[in-house]
């Protein structure tokens, strides 16, 4: 198989140019039916949705001008702090910026990777996340605020990790995959994943969609309750949810007694994840978000319980936007990956550039084309567990790469909210918003620009 | 209140219709240096009671249980003079769990180690993702009954419900009973001498006084192992 970038192999006929493509049977449609039909098999892969959504490039800021009084870019002072379950517990968890790093299990990440997330989550001041599979020593060791899930399958759950975290997180869903379990392929169930995770080393994991000991929302409140019995009322609970149904699914787990509701939109990332599953299923983070907001303010818990925003937050802008609507934090998981070097040309070692182009081109694929997680084989260290390959990313240039990142993203969102004449993130509001699509204006619940027109609402 | 409960030489007497769940189980989390014994009088089917437990102590809850009795125990014993409500013992980790009369759904769910003892009958999902700890039911288990178990061995010494074992990895079931039917890639294996010794062992903890001979064993195929285009919508 050839790279999509490829050229034509010299000699070949060129296609005549004036050949007409079917829209709806385009080549990547005829390719995936021969592929369907040779195989008998959905695709399987990683990432989040390529196709082309609204998100928050659809909305722009509303800078201070003659009506508003902006703060001095460089010199007055802009506070990102964030606090997150003021609920109910006695220890709500303190961070110095609202971006946070989203749970990815150890077993698609590798260990180097989780401690390099660890490490550069506390030099920031933020927080980071497990994953389905447990809790490694790795990541608990370099996180001094981690957040630890309580997924459907339990893989490697345990009363004493639990006891160790800082926050629990009861994930309903991902917005990869809302409704669907975890999937590990067998390449990477290694001894290690296995043993962690009670299974069969090299078994195809299927993990279950469904809590093993609680059905509905009704149950869920007196799960939430176990948990803060078990750790004595200490740590937030949050509850995470693809978008789907978010205006509902929001109130059900508030109501539940949930400190921080997690939003989670279809372009979030997955390790593996049918096709059709992660481009049809869920609704973009923009959409979300407003919804999230709308259900918080319906129930009047704005001020009591905090959400966070995941699903395609990429750059300062789109956690400036996300705040602006309303959330209190994002989370991270592909930007994150990216920071690493994922679909990066290049993998550093010992302070040399090496090429990966050579496990690209055994994939199949090119740097800015890969989403090959669910192999195991990823060219540049980052979603693998083989011993080999892991060791392209060494937890101390991963660790720099994602603080910068990070940093960087809070420069651009502390800039932009002086901008708006802001001293503090959190002061960001709708007010301080247009929209450039209508579509954009319909989800967000925002003015079209130039207008005073919200779609739906006005 | 706790403090004053903590001097106090074994055993110790929680009341639930004077003291809360939050008293009984925070006392319970705290150090229990000459308590051996805990008896929780009028639970009235509370929630939670003795979650969490992380030493050798014993608890003693006289009368029904709500959900969750016991989640995630580690190293305790508590006994169950009674019902339970779902999830008995979710995620218990070591020691052992004993309930007199019915465990209602998702009993020992996710279950990591220990011993599950359920007099009674079990109902829906007894043993769903369980991951190594035993469970011995006396009566009948519901359906959908060791559901994705991965580790550890189920012993129902009653009748099984539909589905039974569906999706099983290495955990292995052993019936005496009728199965009303198999899960996918569920199987009746034959019974070695490894199994009848693991069968006395599970009745010899339950204190069951069936015979060996009369069990016989369900697990894994291993045909959903691994990603296979004919298995269709057994996926």
């Amino acid at each position: 198989m050839s790279p999509p970038d490829s050229e034509p192999a010299a000699g070949m006929p060129q296609p005549d140019p004036y050949l007409e493509e079917c829209a709806l049977f385009n080549r990547q449609i005829i390719r995936y039916v021969q592929r369907a039909a040779a195989t008998g098999l959905y695709e399987i892969r990683g990432l989040g949705a390529k196709r082309n959504l609204p998100h928050f490039d659809d909305l722009v800021f509303l800078g201070a001008s003659l009506s508003r009084y902006p703060l001095e870019g460089y010199r007055e002072k802009c506070s990102s702090e964030t606090i997150l379950g003021t609920r109910h517990a006695r220890r709500p968890v303190r961070l110095a910026m609202p971006i946070t790093i989203a749970g990815m299990s150890f077993g698609a990440l590798s260990a180097n990777v989780k401690e390099a997330l660890g490490r550069a989550a506390t030099e920031l001041g933020t927080s980071t996340t497990t994953g389905d599979g447990g809790m490694t020593p790795e990541e608990r060791k370099s996180s001094k605020t981690l957040v630890y899930q309580c997924l459907p399958s339990r893989y490697g759950f345990d009363p004493d990790d639990l006891r160790k975290a800082d926050a629990i997180e009861v994930v309903i869903g991902q917005g990869a995959k809302p409704g669907g379990g975890g999937m590990l392929l067998g390449q990477k169930v290694s001894p290690r994943v296995a043993a962690m995770r009670t299974l069969p080393a090299g078994v195809d994991q299927r993990s279950a969609s469904r809590h093993p000991d609680w059905t509905g929302p009704d149950d869920l409140t007196i799960k939430i309750k176990e948990l803060r019995e078990i750790t004595d009322w200490q740590v937030p609970i949050y509850v995470k949810v693809g978008a789907t149904r978010v205006f509902h699914d929001v109130k059900l787990a508030v109501h539940a007694g949930a400190d921080v509701i997690v939003v989670d939109g279809m372009q979030g990332g997955t390790a593996a994840t049918q096709w059709a599953f992660i481009e049809h299923v869920g609704i973009p983070t923009l959409a979300a978000v407003r919804q999230a907001v709308d259900a918080l303010e319906d129930m009047n818990k704005k001020e009591e319980v905090q959400l966070v925003v995941s699903g395609g937050i990429r750059t300062g802008a789109d956690v400036a936007k996300a705040l602006a609507l309303g959330a209190d934090a994002v989370s991270i998981g592909q930007g994150v990956l990216l920071a690493l070097g994922c679909n990066a040309e290049s993998f550093v070692q010992d302070g040399m550039h090496l090429s990966a182009m050579a496990e690209y081109h055994k994939l199949g694929t090119a740097p800015g084309y890969c989403h090959h997680c669910q192999t195991g084989r990823c060219p540049v260290g980052v979603t693998t567990q083989d011993p080999v390959l892991e060791r392209r990313l060494q937890p101390a240039v991963g660790a720099m790469r994602v603080r910068n990142y990070l940093k960087t993203l809070n420069m651009e969102l502390t800039m932009i909210a002086r901008a708006c004449g802001k001293q503090d993130v959190h002061h960001l509001e709708r007010e301080d918003l247009a929209a450039l699509t209508i579509e954009a204006a319909a989800m967000a619940g925002v003015p079209l620009a130039g207008t005073s027109w919200i779609p739906g609402r006005s | 209140m706790v403090g004053a409960v903590k001097a106090e030489v074994a055993p110790v007497t929680f009341d639930l219709k004077r003291r809360s769940v939050r008293e009984l189980n925070q006392f319970l989390h705290g150090e229990l240096q000459g308590v051996e014994k805990v008896k929780v009088e009028n639970p009235d089917g509370a929630h939670n009671l003795a979650v969490g437990l992380n030493g050798p102590v014993m608890v003693e809850i006289a009368g029904h249980a709500g959900y969750y009795a016991a989640g995630m125990n580690k190293h305790a014993t508590v006994v169950v003079h009674g019902n339970a409500g779902p999830g008995v013992a979710e995620n218990m980790m070591s020691g052992r769990v004993e309930v007199a009369g019915f465990a209602s759904g998702g009993a020992g769910a996710s279950a990591r180690g220990g011993v599950l003892i359920i007099r009674g009958d079990a109902g829906l999902r007894c043993g769903i993702s369980l991951k190594g700890a035993d469970i011995v039911v006396g009566g009948s288990v519901g359906s959908f009954s060791a559901f994705m178990a991965q580790a550890g061995r189920m012993l129902i010494c009653g009748d099984a419900g539909d589905g039974l074992g569906d999706s099983l990895y290495e955990a292995v079931i052993y019936v005496r009973g009728k199965v009303r039917s198999l899960g996918a890639d569920a199987q009746v294996e034959p019974m070695t001498d490894a199994d009848y010794e693991a069968v006395r062992g599970l009745l010899d903890a339950g204190g069951f006084s069936h015979s060996h001979r009369e069990f016989k064993r369900v697990a894994s195929a291993k045909t959903l192992y691994h990603w296979n285009a004919d298995a269709n919508q057994s996926y």
